[in-house]
């Protein structure tokens, strides 16, 4: 199931999740100690982040480590980033504009 | 830009700008559509005006033309105009027939002189903010909203640590 990123991080466990492996690749108990959920609730946070693609898995040994995938964030980003470009764009063209209409 | 700020409680983005004018000739610069075309696209695309009637309840309807000939067209409702001071739109994308595809946005621009230089403020209201809310409550502390450049920021030790993982 793909599910909507920003349904992912419209959680606020999840989006305390995202911050302690933003840092470094955990492994769900070591996640789970930093909350007062269950291990289960932890469990189902990681499942909805790892459907959005937020999160990646590794196996280590026995273990399994969650990271962030960085590109996947970045998406999250765009579309205000876009935004603001657009108008930093149009100000400095209105600006040459205003310039020449000052002069002629 | 300055304060370029997103309201999650009211789904508005807000920013302002100021420019090395007079309020007239920026006034002129929003309201005329020979001005508005010659700054409104951002290059290479261009804007094309094919009418704007600037009054209460008048309308723009204009393109966005890409470098390779294709138009986006959109149209602008004037909903309130004080001349020289402020005036407000509702904004939607259209067909090439003037059809609008609702919901749009409502937009709201402030202009003010000082010193010579006019500040021109614009708020932009968006039902779709309702996503981009959800996005900004990333904010790492619990409760407060994060700001633009809180996720820049995060963003860049993000990418620092893993060319460090590519790398090492």
């Amino acid at each position: 199931m793909r599910r909507d990123i920003f349904q992912a991080i419209a959680d606020p466990t999840r989006r305390a999740i995202i911050t302690l492996i933003a840092v470094q690749a955990m492994t769900p108990s070591a996640i789970a100690d930093n909350f007062n959920t269950t291990r289960q609730s932890v469990s189902k946070h990681l499942r909805i982040l790892t459907e959005c693609e937020l999160v990646k898995q590794e196996q280590q040994g026995r273990e399994i480590y969650y990271s962030l995938e960085v590109e996947k964030i970045k998406e999250v980003d765009q579309w205000v980033n876009q935004f603001r470009n657009m108008w930093e764009t149009r100000f400095n063209q209105l600006d040459d504009v205003l310039s020449t209409l000052k002069t002629g | 830009m300055n304060d370029f700020a997103v309201d999650r409680k009211t789904k508005t983005v807000t920013f302002s700008r100021e420019f090395n004018a007079g309020l007239s000739l920026v006034w002129d610069a929003y309201t005329r559509p020979e001005i508005l075309d010659q700054w409104w696209a951002p290059k290479p695309w261009t804007s094309k005006t094919k009418f704007m009637d600037f009054e209460v309840g008048g309308r723009r309807f204009y393109a966005m033309v890409s470098p390779g000939g294709e138009e986006h067209w959109s149209i602008q409702k004037y909903t309130s105009i004080s001349p020289k001071t402020n005036f407000k739109l509702l904004n939607a994308f259209a067909d090439k027939d003037e059809n609008p595809e609702l919901p749009g946005s409502e937009w709201d621009l402030t202009f003010s002189e000082q010193n010579g230089k006019t500040t021109v403020r614009i708020s932009i209201y968006n039902e779709s903010l309702d996503r981009l809310d959800k996005m900004l409550a990333m904010g790492f502390k619990e409760g407060t909203a994060m700001t633009l450049r809180n996720l820049e920021e995060l963003l860049a030790i993000l990418l620092q640590q893993s060319e460090k993982h590519a790398n090492g």
